[in-house]
């Protein structure tokens, strides 16, 4: 067990997961956020179109999105986001492309989070608002918004722990993260539970601060109601 | 789509001029990368009639790739889902004992599954099988899968009894209490008919869930639907169409399951089956999670389908 962990770059693999997940949130957190501004936009249209996105993406596999990416997109359509001429092409344009894939993914879901987070406001406050004579701006800025930030915590810090596993994902189009190293390891050398633990400790390790963290926040921000 | 919003006034004629404007800005965003994307398909020769038509006008990809491939998805998503269930019920009684080390040690399994990624459990599964020939050469990878899909979603189904019990008003399990029911009869007899009927929306909502996992079985070798779609790709030199085909069977089979689970939870509703309301499968077991999606929505329709796994 000592020398297996000797062997292999247990840290440097999960150093590749937490920069797939660091660069993916803040992708998905991006997208999201616009796809959620035009989801509880009053412009139909809009409203359609981030409607659209999320039943499309949602319901599609993660592994096909980024089986997709970098056989179909990648090989296929010829768009590299990385070099192609450099030596490290091939590992820089599939973490590249995974880092694309995830934010594609998860955007869906922080625009669902965010919407839900709209949700938890109640009716009454924006009728209460406006019926003191605030202005749109002025009850969108003062009542709703803080209301929806708050109602949101919970649900993105989901969506962040589930990114960080579902980077796993990225090792079936050969990016060299945790689980991809725990397949070789379990390939070369022994399926035996403590290699097993070892990574998956690592992942409790990378998820139970955020939920705690997550949790805490959103205790601590509730809004009372 | 939604039910009018309270966020926004009805619109004066500024604004009704500023909503045509941003229409036509969606329009052309939208066309925009539509033309791009067709573009740069044709640009590839990937729109070509002969790259599609295999799999419109012939059958050979679907009766040799295709349909096969879908008949293995949902065998590993059938067997998944009942063992889960089991699973679930076993673990969420556990964590509801009064007996204290039963109640811990189900918790930290349940909270070990749920933090570990299902494709960690499959590729340790699936090596495990695979090392000792557990199931026969033809079986190891799908018992990987179920091992997989089984452990993680157990876990969410085990959490989902759990805020599904603890959601019910008290005055159930007193009024049980009261006229000299045991606490194990309470909660077989009158917490968990209840919670079961609550969780029903979350439990097809978590099919999907494991519809879309099954697609890790990719990974290790199980010739599931997107498995089966990749070799069909490659062997008729057609593989951007062949990942749309199969995309377009999940979108479809999943986006009626979420509409389903939708139905199924506004019929729970209806008829006041479970006094503490459903549960929505919007993160099970985060905080405000389940139950304060249901309140009066600003933003129109209910939110549903949460859970971002794979």
């Amino acid at each position: 067990m000592l020398e297996i962990l000797q062997e292999y770059d247990v840290l440097a693999a999960f150093r590749m997961t937490v920069y797939l997940t660091v660069f993916a949130a803040v992708g998905s957190l991006v997208l999201g956020t616009v796809l959620a501004i035009m989801r509880v936009s009053p412009v139909p249209t809009l409203s359609r179109l981030g409607a659209l996105y999320v039943n499309i993406v949602r319901n599609t596999p993660l592994t096909l999105i980024l089986l997709f990416c970098v056989l179909g997109v990648l090989y296929v359509l010829q768009v590299p986001l990385a070099p192609t001429d450099s030596p490290t092409s091939v590992r820089d344009n599939a973490i590249r492309w995974a880092i694309v894939g995830l934010s594609v993914y998860h955007a869906a879901f922080v625009c669902e989070a965010l919407r839900s987070g709209v949700n938890t406001v109640d009716r009454g406050q924006a009728e209460a608002a406006r019926s003191i004579g605030l202005t749109f701006g002025q009850s969108m800025r003062e009542v709703i918004l803080p209301q929806a930030f708050r109602g949101a915590i919970a649900p993105l810090g989901s969506v962040l722990i589930a990114l960080t596993k579902n980077t796993t994902v990225a090792s079936i189009i050969g990016v060299a993260e945790a689980s991809g190293l725990m397949k070789t390891i379990i390939e070369n050398e022994t399926a035996s539970v403590a290699v097993f633990m070892v990574f998956a400790i690592g992942f409790v390790i990378l998820t139970l601060p955020v939920g705690l963290l997550f949790t805490s926040l959103s205790r601590r921000l509730a809004v009372k109601r | 789509v939604s039910a009018p919003s309270l966020l926004f006034d009805a619109p004066g004629p500024r604004a009704r001029a500023r909503y045509r404007l941003l229409t036509l800005v969606g329009f052309l965003v939208a066309a925009g990368v539509l033309a791009l994307v067709l573009w740069k398909l044709g640009q590839s020769g990937q729109l070509e009639p002969a790259m599609w038509s295999r799999f419109v006008l012939t059958s050979d990809v679907w009766t040799q790739y295709l349909v096969p491939g879908i008949v293995k998805t949902l065998q590993a998503a059938a067997v998944s889902i009942v063992l889960a269930l089991v699973f679930g019920l076993v673990f969420g009684m556990g964590r509801l004992s009064h007996l204290a080390p039963v109640r811990w040690f189900c918790g930290v399994v349940v909270e070990f599954f749920r933090a570990v990624p299902v494709l960690l459990m499959m590729y340790f599964a699936y090596g495990v099988y695979a090392a000792n020939n557990v199931f026969g050469v033809d079986y190891n990878a799908f018992y990987g899968v179920v091992t997989g899909l089984t452990l993680y979603n157990g876990s969410v189904i085990a959490e989902l009894v759990r805020s599904g019990v603890h959601q019910l008003p008290r005055g159930q399990s007193e009024a049980g209490l009261s006229i000299g029911l045991s606490r194990g009869q309470v909660l077989r007899s009158i917490e968990l008919p209840q919670a079961l009927t609550a969780m029903l929306p979350a439990l097809v909502g978590q099919l999907v869930v494991i519809l879309k996992d099954s697609a890790l079985g990719t990974a290790i070798t199980y010739p599931e639907l997107l498995q089966q779609g990749r070799d069909a790709g490659t062997a008729y030199a057609a593989i951007i169409p062949a990942y749309v085909v199969v995309a377009l069977i999940f979108i479809v089979v999943n986006y009626g399951l979420t509409v389903l689970a939708g139905r199924v939870e506004r019929r729970i509703n209806r008829r006041g089956r479970a006094a503490g309301g459903t549960i929505t499968n919007a993160m099970p077991g985060a905080p405000g999670g389940s139950g304060a999606m249901a309140s009066t929505g600003l933003a129109g329709d209910n939110v549903q389908n949460l859970d971002p796994r794979a």
